[in-house]
């Protein structure tokens, strides 16, 4: 037993010479954290009482004002996704109306939205639906190793893989789609099947959306793990039972932007399902449906889809939102 | 241009600060190259001496080597295996023998056609028993090109592999002269979850990057130096290097209007302009949002919040597509404007040049908005209150602390992301392609059509496809938008403060 206290006293004076320089900014950034409450709790603090009128009617026309343009905001922010909701119910068929209330409510929209022939939506979203399960499990483990592995350890080439992901992320991604999508069709992962080939691009390449995950793993004190390390556990052992359970948001978070990528993707899309009606996910679908030559005859079966496609994942989204707040906030402060 | 001193620059007045910090600016910037320059040239020295050091390593290695360190040489692996290390050895060993099947069967075939990518064109014959016309393959210049690429990769990797192999068995030397114990395959595999567990974790994701963005770039930066287009696509006929030919296009004087070069000038012009508003209208319409909702007194902070919120959830191409339709010529804008008699003629919201790109900056804002209040006013709750307190009781309005205190702040902390969202925005694809298309006052250029509101990304988009389609000079294009991006993120690095140091983020 005494000798296992020694070497906890001992050892750890190793592992902070090494980083001494982040351990200190460990500190910065715990000082922060704590003025996030303070700020947040800043509004409560009572308002020194102003014996001057002039100045409270000032804050109060002020307030009004703040008051008039987040309401003005807020109705020009939600009026699209209104309109789509409000005309998706009206029964006319044919393209765009001169009004927006509709003259006769009905589902009919949603009715031939699944019975139509010509345009499968049932299958784009079932594709879509089945790339986002797919990729959003693969590219979670994937955005997790690398995540990991740049923010804990140090090895030689580090720094160049993490240069040339910088590098690469210059170049326009779907350059490569040329190549990808030869070399797909040739394993006849394109067409009809290519949620398959889509899976495979998007899970491939997505060890180089690394950062915001790092940067949670750079807010965990290194300290934990070095003082498991001491205790005898591998660096694996200190991967899967300490760091994963602490890094339940931004697990959460990757799994939920896994989850919607597939869904926004327009680009890959099409390029790979290269207008195979099965093939496409409900973007490209979709845009289709409004072509030039569609528009006439589906507006208002988009406006349907529109609905049927927004409203699972943005309940998705908006049950996980605080996990998502906290990813887009930690992933711009740490670049 | 003379330095001045600390006491002369304080000394200056406002403007003329401002105006000498612009000039040092622009009068730094041959430096820079003379530095860049510098660097790489000691890079390549430090790169030549590496060289030069590995190879006599690897004499050394097989001189002062046992008769198994000189065996492996050829046979790779085999002092490995003969010494315990089985595990290594056998995989040196596989990779041997897979690198020479691979040779035989196929690689060398398309090495040796690598440098013309094909003689024989496709063909066609006349099948004399059924009197049609029969098509013959003759080489295929895509393969040719692609599996040529693929070859020589896997040449380099043997190369790196034999290297490794020496130095193991080099090592395995060592450790036997100095008496010490050879660690088995047992041993490998316990550090492959340990010590070099970054290995285990890294190996599938870099694999991916690798075969699925690597690779793929390279090809098509060779493909910028060959004639591979629509018509030309090794399957229907050969292609072949052109040398520089598709870049003399895009840099040809005398073009006039119409031509590659010109064309590209404005599109480029045009992409700078809509990165630089996309990213500064967002950024600072986004803070003030932010600043708004976060404002003292202000209540129901999270029903604003969760608006904003609520339209990211809502898929992009959804609201876009929309959107789009909602300003079209007869959408329901133009239409309900009409109705009430405010105008006679429909707005030409994509119509008119400087409408189309008014619009799809304006539409961006909407769409940019939630992300950067989400953003800032994570970064606004992290300033200290005191400070404003402080500049309050000395007297200064809202917009020196504004100015003073919120935006130094919130810049510092967020220049990296400026810059990638700059980048990101030269790059914006969905948002012009589905809100506008390109579209209006198209220019047609080569076999595609280039409208006002087209950025490099979305011209290089319809040039990739179709029949016609021009892959050299989408090549080309691709190359130009990540040189812009290199040269923009090269000064941005060099000038920012916050950039420079990765663990001080720590």
């Amino acid at each position: 037993m005494a000798n296992k206290y020694a070497n906890i006293t001992i050892e750890p004076i190793v592992p902070v010479e090494i980083n001494g320089n982040e351990e200190i900014t460990e500190v910065k950034n715990a000082n922060i954290d704590i003025d996030v409450g303070s700020g947040a709790e800043m509004q409560t603090v009572p308002e020194k009482k102003k014996s001057h009128m002039g100045m409270k009617t000032k804050k109060t026309v002020g307030n009004v004002v703040v008051y008039a343009i987040l309401i003005i905001m807020s109705i020009i922010w939600i009026l699209p996704f209104i309109g789509i909701f409000i005309e998706s119910f009206e029964t006319a068929t044919g393209g765009t109306t001169k009004y927006l209330w509709p003259r006769k409510w009905g589902f009919d929209n949603y009715i031939n939205l699944f019975t139509n022939p010509e345009k499968h939506f049932g299958r784009w979203f079932l594709n879509t639906f089945i790339m986002g399960l797919i990729v959003s499990v693969l590219q979670t483990i994937f955005v997790l190793a690398m995540s990991y592995v740049l923010s804990r350890m140090r090895f030689k080439g580090r720094k160049g893989l993490m240069n040339l992901m910088l590098i690469l992320g210059m170049f326009p991604g779907f350059l490569t789609l040329i190549l990808l999508y030869k070399v797909l069709a040739d394993f006849n992962l394109t067409g009809e099947n290519s949620i398959w080939g889509l899976i495979l691009v998007y899970v491939a390449s997505s060890g180089m959306g690394y950062y915001v995950s790092k940067g949670f793993f750079d807010t965990i004190p290194k300290s934990l793990d070095e003082a498991a390390r001491v205790d005898g556990a591998t660096r694996a052992q200190v991967f899967f039972k300490i760091t994963l359970p602490m890094a339940k948001p931004i697990v959460i978070y990757t799994i939920l932007m896994g989850f919607m990528a597939p869904w926004g993707d327009f680009v890959l899309a099409s390029y790979i399902a290269h207008g195979v009606n099965d093939g496409m996910n409900v973007a490209v679908g979709m845009k289709d449906m409004i072509s030039l030559t569609n528009i006439g005859k589906f507006y208002r079966q988009f406006c349907a889809a529109g609905v049927v496609v927004s409203v699972p994942i943005t309940a998705l989204f908006m049950f996980l939102q605080k996990y998502y707040v906290e990813g887009v906030t930690g992933g711009a402060v740490k670049g | 241009m003379e330095k001045l001193t600390d006491l002369q620059y304080l000394q200056m007045h406002k403007l003329e600060k401002i105006w000498y910090s612009i000039k040092c600016f622009f009068f730094g910037i041959p430096g820079w190259f003379v530095r860049l320059f510098k660097s790489i040239w000691t890079k390549i020295k430090k790169f030549g001496i590496w060289i030069k050091d590995d190879v006599v390593d690897m004499y050394n290695i097989f001189v002062h080597g046992k008769w198994q360190t000189k065996v492996s040489y050829l046979i790779m692996g085999f002092g490995s295996i003969w010494r315990g290390q089985v595990g290594r050895g056998i995989l040196f060993l596989l990779f041997e023998a897979v690198f020479i099947l691979y040779m035989c069967l196929s690689g060398g075939y398309w090495l040796s056609l690598f440098d013309t990518l094909g003689d024989t064109p496709p063909g066609t014959v006349l099948d004399p028993e059924y009197d049609v016309w029969v098509r013959v393959p003759g080489d295929d210049s895509f393969k040719i090109l692609f599996y040529g690429l693929i070859s020589i990769i896997f040449i380099l990797a043997l190369f790196y592999t034999w290297r490794l192999n020496v130095k193991q068995n080099g090592i395995i030397d060592k450790i036997l002269a100095d008496g010490k114990k050879i660690k088995g395959t047992k041993d490998d595999l316990r550090s492959l979850v340990d010590e070099q567990f970054h290995k285990t974790l890294l190996a599938l994701p870099t694999l991916g990057i690798f075969l699925f963005t690597v690779v793929p770039i390279i090809f098509m930066v060779l493909v910028a130096f060959t004639s591979y287009d629509g018509l030309h696509t090794g399957y229907n006929d050969l292609f072949t290097w052109v040398g520089l030919d598709n870049f003399n296009l895009l840099f040809q004087v005398n073009g006039g209007s119409g031509s590659f070069s010109v064309t590209f000038g404005e599109v480029l012009v045009w992409t700078l302009m809509w990165a630089f508003f996309a990213t500064f209208t967002n950024y600072f319409l986004g803070m003030l949002v932010a600043m708004l909702i976060n404002k003292k007194g202000i209540r129901l902070k999270k029903l604003w919040r969760t608006i904003l919120v609520l339209t990211i959830a809502i898929p992009q191409f959804v609201s876009l597509l929309y959107v789009s339709n909602l300003f079209g010529e007869t959408g329901l804008i133009n239409e309900t404007l009409k109705s009430w008699g405010w105008i006679s003629q429909p707005i030409p919201f994509w119509k008119d040049g400087n409408w189309a790109r008014a619009m799809v900056i304006i539409i961006n804002i909407w769409i940019g908005i939630p992300y950067l209040m989400l953003m800032t006013s994570g970064i606004l709750m992290n300033i200290p209150q005191d400070l404003y307190e402080s500049a309050k009781i000395d007297g200064a309005n809202v917009w020196q602390q504004y100015t003073r205190i919120t935006l130094p702040y919130v810049l510092f902390v967020t220049g990296p992301y400026l810059l990638t969202s700059f980048i990101g925005n030269i790059n914006n694809f969905n948002v012009i392609y589905l809100l506008s298309g390109g579209a209006p006052d198209y220019t047609t250029v080569g076999s595609t059509a280039v409208g006002k509101t087209d950025l490099l990304i979305t011209w290089l988009f319809d040039m990739t496809t179709g029949a016609d389609a021009n892959y050299k000079l989408a090549a080309v294009i691709g190359i130009m938008i990540f040189l812009v991006c290199a040269v923009l993120s090269l000064i941005v690095y060099n000038v920012m403060p916050s950039t420079k140091n990765e663990e001080d983020y720590q």
